[in-house]
């Protein structure tokens, strides 16, 4: 039996409870601790859960981090004040997931570079880039893993109801940090990302797009077999990723699209964009767990 | 409908709209030769960027043959009299293309959502206002919402800061009675200071008319493209609307005659092919796509060979927004599927 890690989660709202039903299934990860900042539904729901709860931010937690032997804190609250719970908590050893775009530490896509972050020492702070980056990121790493990829552009395109006044408040924020991301971890030399919003009811799945255009003539078998491989790889964290038609090869243009369906765990099902963040955090956080106890 | 002595401002969209037919291929001279004829017509307000607005250099809409600030700069340096507009998606472009928008002199942002998603565009257009420029909310595909929803959105882009309200028609979609609807219960609940706009696509050949009810209405600005080019049937013919104006006796300051020389002698000419009513655009404004979707529509088909209206069909179908381009391959993919078998 694995000594599970014990976590906080820092943020009761949709993402932060989807994050909760998902780790109180894990091998791994033993949620303990519901952090927020008023005795929202969100709290009361954790509560009604078992979890530890308190409402006066990280602050509330901060004394019982080592009795409780809290080792990670998933953030799931906003950028804005993402800086101070991470300095509060990492003084106290815990490592961050950081599923804001504040993006303090290295950004993560589980199955392109989590093995390497770890592999060089995860210091205390990983970042999960953005719904978009997750989603669309190993598609990128997939290509540039065959061959140069000269520029990648990621479409997004997701559903009303799935984007939170966070997102909207701060697009921006979202373009900015899902192409900066497709070049840093997707290996692309320049990176675009664009996000659509459609009203539609019943609402969409997500979808996404991803083109990358290659230096050299794409090798169109060693491409498929790497999108192939990749998508097996996110599947194990989300199983309702999967490929829309076959890919298109078009010069030096490779495009191919996916689907995202999410659990359905407290998010409603539509919302992939939001369970792939989830899943990713969790995912993150087991392998995290694991490197710990198997070093 | 009486518009006799009403101040109507023109805006033209050859510029940008326009770069959908043209797949963002107009070269620098032919900007500045259409401009510099727009602007001797008298025409105040000229749009100029990719068709996608700032930023929509891209493979998913096309790269353009220079860079949005390639275009503006030479088009600002033009124009004696007219100001320079450029049109800015939220998910498409950021803050950085606007702050290079209104370094090169632009004048006007237009800060463009779908008609249920205002809420994306705050930092835009607090941003565009902040800096003093005349700001925007341009709310697309406006046919599928009822008009109270439409008002509240427009609220919202009110509330940023934004001085005028676009109730934008960008699949050609809308009948007179539709505008009227939109455009009247915008006038009677925004603040009056607030201004109004109404941008319509050619579809049903109606958007000289409907550019009139919006005028009606309470609108006072109204975009339009010399020789109507724009995406899918076009533009409202923005010659053909001064002169429908001067007739009724409005006040555009335009001097239509040389807006009609502008038309013909210097976008007609630059044209790939007719912008005329094709069954592909009836097909837009008749189920209610969105109009640069046409020519995307009409590639798949060669790819394809599946009917480029049926794929077009589809995507209204589909409720599909603006920038979904991406899903018309797949549509088109899986049509020929369904032919093979």
């Amino acid at each position: 039996m694995n000594k599970k890690m014990r976590a906080a989660i820092i943020g009761p709202g949709n993402i932060g409870t989807d994050l909760l039903m998902k780790a109180m299934r894990s091998n791994w990860i033993e949620p303990v601790w519901m952090v927020g900042i008023d005795d929202s539904p969100g709290i009361q729901r954790a509560r009604d859960f078992g979890m530890h709860v308190t409402t006066s931010g990280v602050d509330g937690l901060v004394p019982h981090v080592l009795a409780d032997n809290i080792q990670i804190a998933f953030d799931a609250t906003s950028a804005y004040v993402h800086a101070e719970n991470s300095a509060k908590l990492t003084a106290l050893g815990v490592i961050m997931i950081d599923l804001t775009p504040a993006a303090i530490g290295p950004y993560c896509i589980p199955p392109v570079n989590l093995t390497s972050l770890l592999a060089s020492g995860v210091k205390d702070n990983v970042n999960m880039v953005t719904c978009g980056g997750q989603a669309t990121i190993p598609l990128v790493a997939a290509v540039s893993r065959v061959q140069p990829v000269a520029y990648a552009e990621i479409v997004a395109t997701v559903a009303s109801a799935s984007v939170g006044m966070g997102t909207r408040d701060n697009i921006d924020e979202f373009t900015r940090t899902t192409a900066s991301a497709i070049e840093k971890v997707g290996g692309a030399q320049q990176g675009k990302a664009i996000i659509i919003i459609n009203p539609a009811e019943p609402p969409l799945l997500m979808r996404d797009t991803v083109h990358c255009l290659t230096v050299d003539t794409p090798e169109q078998a060693a491409i498929t077999a790497s999108f192939e491989a990749m998508i097996i790889e996110v599947q194990k964290y989300v199983p309702g990723y999967r490929m829309v038609n076959l890919p298109i090869f078009d010069g030096n243009r490779v495009t191919i699209s996916v689907e995202v369906e999410g659990l359905g765990d407290f998010l409603p099902k539509y919302s992939g964009n939001l369970d792939i963040m989830t899943a990713a955090a969790l995912r993150t956080a087991e392998m995290l767990a694991q490197n710990l106890q198997t070093a | 409908m009486d518009l006799v002595g009403k101040a109507v401002t023109l805006h033209d969209m050859s510029l940008r709209d326009g770069m959908h037919p043209k797949q963002h291929q107009i070269s620098i001279d032919q900007m500045i030769d259409v401009a510099a004829a727009l602007d001797a017509a008298g025409v105040p307000l000229i749009e100029v960027t990719h068709g996608d607005g700032l930023g929509g250099a891209s493979v998913n809409y096309g790269f353009p043959a220079h860079s949005d600030e390639a275009y503006l700069n030479a088009v600002v340096k033009t124009v004696k009299n007219a100001k320079i507009s450029a049109l800015l998606l939220p998910g498409i472009g950021t803050v950085d293309h606007l702050r290079m928008a209104a370094a090169c002199g632009v004048s006007t942002i237009r800060v463009a959502t779908h008609c249920t998603e205002a809420n994306v565009s705050r930092q835009h257009i607090n941003l565009a206002r902040d800096m003093g420029l005349d700001t925007v909310g341009f709310l697309m595909m406006a046919h599928m919402v009822e008009p109270e929803q439409l008002l509240a959105q427009a609220k919202l882009m009110e509330s940023y800061g934004a001085n005028c309200i676009y109730c934008t028609d960008s699949a050609g979609y809308m009948l007179a009675e539709d505008v009227t609807a939109r455009i009247s219960l915008l006038r009677q609940e925004l603040q009056p200071e607030t201004e109004l706009g109404f941008h319509g696509h050619h579809n049903l050949a109606l958007g000289v008319s409907n550019s009139l009810a919006a005028l009606a209405a309470g609108a006072n600005r109204i975009d339009g493209s010399a020789a109507g080019l724009g995406a899918g049937a076009g533009n409202t013919p923005l010659e053909v609307m001064a002169a429908v104006l001067d007739r009724m006796g409005a006040v555009t300051g335009v001097d239509i005659f040389k807006l009609m020389d502008a038309a013909e002698n210097h976008v007609v000419p630059i044209m790939d092919e007719p912008v005329r009513l094709s069954r592909d655009a009836l097909i837009l404004g008749y189920a209610g796509a969105y109009s640069s979707f046409l020519l995307f529509a009409k590639r798949a088909e060669i790819k394809y060979g599946v009917a480029s209206h049926e794929i077009l069909l589809e995507m209204a179908r589909r409720k599909t927004v603006g920038g979904q381009e991406d899903l018309i391959e797949e549509i088109a993919y899986n049509m020929a599927q369904a032919q093979a078998r």
